[in-house]
């Protein structure tokens, strides 16, 4: 069995811990980072608009590029040791909705953390990549809590014709 | 020569040059261009050699300003004044990205006012990046921010951004009359591009956060602040006395250079930032942009701009400058509007202004030139998904155009223009 837990900053920890607690003893665990190179380009772009200023030495993005793929090994890092059993690390760079559905192609179980707006439930609190993501999801898919998750005492009142 | 042919010369040069700037044909400097074409309106006799002589003592002068800037920004740099501002986000954040926003927003909005929007791009972007990272927040939302403050910030001050300086070059306005009529309209676009950020990265600023990082006490930088805040206060007074500031930039960098001298830090970076090909290919940008007004677009442009300070026309006025810093880069739209808006008074600059510093943010890359230049090449081999920043530029540029606009026109009204 091959389980993929895509790992997020902020969220990460209750992916690794939903992975710890549900994945079966010999499961190949999967830890899955996905970097937007939307980022670093955002500043190279910026710097491009200097217009004039010439020295490509001096273009932000560059040195972005190299801090998001730090950072990306130190969160892949810091999650198996968390996880603290043999795993394996994925570090793709895309859209994380779109790679996270490619890499989960052939999976037997996808692990994410709600995004999104937790304190207003409903509809709309799942963030819009969550929601591609658990659309477009080609194997069973096991969404948690990044914090607490909520009591029953967030229900709403029923609508009133069905009082 | 005949204007007629004069003015298609001009614009067939004036085309050359910003196409050059922008693709950089086997890396040359903008200058290798832009410098030739500038000898050839003159040689050609496409503007006057008095006018192309005014044009450089006019733009020398601004080029050393923001050259001095640059510097006084880097050795800030090197006194750590940057990674001070990331540790103390870092700590005074607490682990929640909605107040690390709120932190971004004010350092990029001072950082871009007091030392230009360079600054907040190639020095301060990273740091921000950095502290995103350390506090496990999702960086998009404050690089993001450092990206559009950059421009949108650029307002408050001459020294924030180039289009300033040039403006500031040709209007009446002093250093401080400046920074009074457009404080409002610094603070009321930071207002509005926050109100936007917060709502349009929902999600992102939503994500919880790993355990705040134990960080050491923040080693602030005094000496490079005690210098920063001097400077502030020689702009301030050099133009009461009708110096040019400039020199209040100078010392103040003049000062840190010798206090990184002393502490024998390397200085080669700071040196670096003085460019004379940037100088060279600015001042030939200025000739030749001369050149196309004089021969015919300035009238032809002159009878539609309005000359007034009532809010509709300085909305026009905006809306104009937005629109041409889009379409190829704010540097030439500033250069191209300023001789037509100059007569206007203080009010139609100042509205050209928030057009030309605003506008840009429409784009991730400045302009639509420089986007679709960079599309073509696929720089940097990825797609860069265009739906997000363009939507975001889209929700802010005009709700912080208008606002600004309206602030001004109150600034306007109240202090006189």
């Amino acid at each position: 069995m091959s389980v993929i837990a895509w790992i997020v900053e902020g969220s990460w920890p209750a992916c690794v811990d939903a992975a710890r607690r549900y994945a079966p003893a010999d499961t190949d665990i999967v830890l899955l980072h996905v970097t937007s190179p939307e980022i670093a380009d955002t500043a190279h772009g910026a710097y491009a608009g200097l217009l004039g200023r010439g020295h490509p030495e001096r273009d932000p993005g560059a040195t972005l590029q190299h801090m998001a793929a730090a950072t990306a090994e130190q969160l892949l890092t810091a999650a198996a040791a968390r996880l603290g059993s043999p795993c394996s690390t994925s570090e793709r760079s895309g859209r994380p909705e779109r790679e996270v559905v490619a890499a989960a192609d052939g999976a037997d179980l996808l692990i994410l953390a709600r995004d999104g707006d937790h304190t207003h439930l409903g509809p709309r609190s799942l963030g819009p990549i969550s929601r591609f993501i658990v659309d477009h999801a080609p194997c069973p898919v096991l969404l948690v809590w990044p914090e607490t998750p909520p009591t029953t005492a967030t229900l709403p009142p029923p609508p009133p014709h069905h009082r | 020569m005949n204007p007629s042919l004069a003015e298609g010369l001009s614009i067939v040069l004036l085309v050359a040059v910003l196409v050059c700037a922008v693709v950089r044909p086997f890396g040359w400097p903008e200058a290798v261009v832009a410098v030739p074409a500038a000898g050839v309106v003159v040689a050609t006799g496409a503007i006057r050699l008095g006018d192309a002589s005014a044009e450089v003592r006019r733009l020398g002068p601004v080029i050393g300003f923001l050259a001095v800037v640059l510097v006084l920004a880097q050795l800030c740099a090197d006194e750590g004044l940057f990674q001070a501002c990331g540790s103390w986000m870092a700590r005074s954040a607490r682990g929640r990205p909605r107040r690390l926003l709120g932190q971004v927003f004010a350092v990029a909005s001072v950082t871009t006012a007091v030392l230009s929007l360079d600054a907040t791009i190639v020095l301060l972007t990273p740091v921000v990046f950095a502290t995103a990272a350390r506090l496990g927040a999702r960086p998009k939302p404050h690089v993001y921010a450092c990206t559009h403050l950059s421009n949108s910030a650029s307002l408050l001050l001459p020294v924030s951004n180039l289009t300033n300086l040039l403006a500031f070059a040709v209007s009446a306005v002093s250093f401080t009359r400046f920074a009074a009529l457009m404080a409002l309209p610094w603070l009321v676009a930071i207002a509005a591009e926050y109100l936007v950020f917060r709502r349009f990265f929902a999600t992102d600023l939503d994500a919880p956060t790993a355990a705040p990082p134990t960080c050491g006490p923040v080693k602030i930088p005094v000496f490079a602040l005690a210098t920063l805040a001097c400077t502030l206060l020689g702009f301030a007074v050099t133009s009461t006395v009708g110096i040019n500031p400039a020199w209040a930039a100078l010392a103040g960098a003049l000062v840190l250079g010798a206090h990184a001298l002393i502490q024998r830090r390397t200085t080669i970076a700071a040196i670096r930032a003085v460019d004379l090909p940037f100088l060279a290919f600015v001042v030939a940008l200025g000739i030749v942009v001369r050149a196309v007004i004089d021969n015919g677009l300035g009238e032809a442009l002159g009878r539609i701009l309005p000359h007034s300070t009532a809010l509709p026309p300085l909305l026009g006025v905006a809306a104009l400058a937005a629109v041409l810093a889009n379409l190829i880069n704010n540097l030439p739209a500033v250069l191209v509007l300023l001789p037509l808006v100059a007569p206007g008074g203080a009010g139609a600059v100042l509205a050209a202004l928030l057009g030309v510093n605003i506008g840009p943010n429409l784009t991730y890359a400045g302009s639509l030139a420089t986007l679709l230049w960079r599309r073509v090449m696929r720089q940097h081999d990825t797609d860069i998904e265009l739906a997000e920043f363009t939507k975001l530029g889209l929700l802010s540029v005009p709700t912080a155009l208008v606002l600004a606009v309206v602030a001004l026109w109150l600034a306007l009204t109240t202090i006189g223009g």
